[in-house]
């Protein structure tokens, strides 16, 4: 889960960071009100779950009121890649000497976090890995976490002062705790910023939490901004379903992720472009399969419906039935092709069949099928 | 013979009481697997499907020498689940579990390192050496014995290429789901070294996704030591940067870990790649033709394949060493395998 800046940031304030003081405003008023508050320049941010914000023109510096008021009504209008802002962050604008890059991940070779940190920040860490690596210093974390002596170290590495270092080092300890305590897969501060009155602080944040963990974290579960995501992921993830939204135009409905994957790629090899990634995992519930069925019903670029099966613990006739099921629920338009193969096929191509339907048994029929479909129905 | 599991696996099923585990349980006592115990806090004395039920790991190992344990406990519960079985020696433990924090596996990550366990998982369907034994959730019937391994990030997809293999007539040693998650305990290098190793097996089947390198670092293991011919398919080809697909593990992040970095690097390394699943079969098939006939060149005409010669020689060379650096490597766990073939006889 991708949480915005201010979340993030609202993180990083609670564990020691020093972070600007800031508000997220919805409209102009409130955001005019905010800024005035804080007291001119501000720095008017969209707060949206994608990266490039700054490039797209989503962060102004608003130097009085009427500033703030036409800067917050374009980015609240804005849409940056695909993601609708409805969120601005008001900061006031800081000083900047020097920005600077600090970053923990999960390193998945080495099987522990790795925190990243490189004197070149405000710009793509992936960037300057690329063009720069021996501006990278990369330290893993180990059952200690990142003791004292190694973010010295890191500290070193971003500044020559020492009464720099010493408020850098504790910030990266910070850091490394949050990205810890939180059941974090990210904990980002780019650019982490000097000001010329030998201040650090984390002008940015960006944190991705471990699905897996959230339930052990309701407070932070409650962060999540379901607006400012598809909708149709959003009721899948409601369902039990993993989907995601692609740009093509055959929908999509297999069990398992890897199938689910080979499935679009097959689509794509034999010429057509898939509309979604859905996995209704190893459940044959007729639920699921009714909200997968919605999720592509409501998405108008769909042309046709691949159902992809292989049975193994999950029957294929309980598969059907959940399909026969969903079908007598809503009134689905779109041409259907189904492959079926494994346990109970039989079975479940004689339910199919008594309502008119067949199945295929091999993949690259079935989606050869489907494509032609798409086609007739375009 | 096959790897990891083999007749003589004595099983232990953590969460034996549960849905899933008395399920697959049972479907695994079908198979014809020795499932001898399970395990769930509270249940012990009790019987689920014949099998006894113990409080604690430690307790159904000293009863019945189980040496093997599979894990069909909630995610919340897996790490200790994990942690059991590992602080009583069983030395292949496999952890079908999908949804476990990444936290709570940099921790059994660490905690493995220098113990004698192997982990297969989580997140995995388990692994399965056809007619002998099955360790997971794989529906048996689709698997026939044969000499063709396999090993898998997936689930129904490796179950796709397996069915695919057997209508092809190649039937499989052992097929290993090593598991989608982001820190599994057995990757792609360490299924091949022990597919390499193993003499019941001519070829193996490689099935990997978007998301890490570790496929690229099977296509330097294959490059360096192995001898036997790999064949791999690359699931997420399609995959959008950023997006988790289904599993934890796949993920294309900050423009690494894509299918065509990986196809390209396991090219370079002489493995066939198969654009969709059903290539699979051909590709092995014509895999396992051109090394037939390279080595009978070899042995027979000494002038005419004099390039061949020298360059037959070292690989096999190579191939000796490489097993004795993986046996040292594993320490105790081939130990375990041999112990249960022990038993066995």
């Amino acid at each position: 889960m991708n949480l915005h800046e201010y979340q993030g940031k609202e993180l990083f304030r609670a564990a020691g960071i020093p972070v600007p003081p800031g508000e997220t405003a919805r409209n102009a008023e409130e955001a005019v009100a905010i800024a005035d508050r804080l007291g001119y320049p501000v720095v008017v941010k969209a707060q949206v779950l994608i990266g490039g914000r700054g490039k797209a023109g989503g962060v102004k510096v608003a130097r009085g009121p009427e500033d703030a008021r036409r800067e917050a009504g374009r980015i609240l209008g804005m849409d940056i890649r695909g993601h609708a802002v409805r969120q601005v962050l008001i900061t006031p604008a800081t000083d900047i000497e020097k920005e600077l890059y600090a970053g923990i991940v999960l390193d998945r070779k080495a099987e522990t976090p790795l925190l990243m940190v490189s004197p070149d920040g405000g710009v793509d860490i992936e960037e300057v890995a690329r063009t720069r690596p021996d501006r990278i210093l990369r330290l893993h974390l180990d059952a200690r976490g990142l003791p004292a002596y190694r973010a010295r170290a890191a500290a070193r590495f971003l500044d020559p002062r020492f009464a720099i270092q010493r408020r850098i080092a504790p910030i990266l300890a910070q850091l490394a705790r949050v990205y810890a305590d939180q059941d974090a897969s990210l904990a980002e501060i780019n650019p982490l910023v000097t000001t010329p009155g030998g201040e650090v602080l984390a002008l940015d944040a960006k944190v991705v939490l471990d699905d897996n963990a959230l339930d052990r974290h309701p407070d932070l579960a409650l962060m999540r901004d379901p607006g400012a995501e598809d909708p149709g992921e959003v009721e899948a993830r409601e369902r039990g379903l993993s989907y995601v939204r692609l740009d093509g135009t055959i929908g999509c409905v297999v069990n398992g992720a890897g199938l689910a994957m080979a499935t679009m790629d097959l689509i794509q090899f034999h010429g057509g472009k898939p509309a979604n990634f859905l996995d209704i995992g190893g459940s044959s519930n007729p639920e699921k399969v009714t909200a997968a069925m919605n999720i592509l019903a409501r998405d108008a670029r769909v042309r046709a419906v691949l159902f992809n099966i292989f049975g193994g613990i999950t029957r294929c006739d309980d598969v059907a039935r959940g399909l026969l099921t969903a079908l007598d629920r809503i009134g689905m338009r779109l041409p259907i092709v189904i492959r079926l193969t494994g346990t109970n096929e039989k079975e479940a191509r004689d339910l199919l069949s008594s309502r008119g339907m067949t199945a295929l048994s091999d993949m690259d029929e079935a989606v050869r099928a489907v494509i032609a479909r798409a086609a007739e129905a375009a | 013979m096959s790897i990891l599991i083999d007749r003589g696996s004595r099983v232990l099923v953590q969460g034996i009481t549960g849905r899933d585990g008395s399920f697959h349980a049972k479907q695994m006592k079908e198979y014809g697997t020795r499932v001898v115990a399970g395990v769930t806090p509270g249940k012990g004395g009790t019987q689920m499907g014949g099998i006894p039920v113990f409080d604690s790991v430690e307790e159904a190992v000293a009863k019945t020498k189980a040496d093997v344990s599979v894990i069909y406990v909630p995610a919340a519960l897996a790490q200790d689940a994990i942690y059991e079985s590992v602080d009583s020696e069983i030395p292949l433990v496999v952890c079908i579990t999908e949804g476990i924090p990444v936290r709570d596996m940099v921790e059994v990550a660490r905690y493995l390192k220098g113990r004698s366990t192997r982990l297969v998982g989580p997140n995995c369907p388990g692994l399965i050496s056809p007619g002998r034994s099955k360790v997971g959730i794989m529906p048996g019937f689709i698997h026939t014995p044969g000499r063709i391994g396999l090993v898998s990030r997936s689930g129904t997809l490796t179950y796709e290429v397996v069915w695919q293999l057997t209508r092809a007539a190649m039937g499989q040693s052992t097929c290993i789901g090593i598991g989608g998650d982001p820190i599994i305990g057995t990757r792609f290098t360490d299924a091949l070294a022990l597919f390499q190793a193993d003499d019941a097996t001519d070829a193996v089947v490689m099935i990997g996704e978007i998301g890490g390198t570790d496929e690229e670092d099977a296509a330097a293991l294959i490059e360096s030591t192995m001898t036997k011919p790999v064949v791999a398919f690359i699931a997420g080809q399609t995959a959008p940067p950023g997006k988790r697909m289904g599993h934890a593990g796949a993920i294309v992040s900050g423009g690494s870990g894509t299918a065509r970095e990986k196809m390209a690097r396991l090219e370079q390394a002489g493995v066939p790649v198969a654009k969709v699943p059903s290539e699979i079969p051909r590709l092995v098939a014509e895999a396992l033709a051109r090394r037939r006939p390279k080595l009978r060149v070899v042995a027979g005409r000494a002038a005419a394949a004099k390039k061949k010669r020298v360059r037959a020689p070292v690989k096999k060379k190579r191939a000796p060493v490489a097993a004795k650096k993986k046996r040292a490597a594993s320490g105790k766990r081939r130990t375990a395998s041999k112990a249960s073939a022990k038993r066995r006889r």
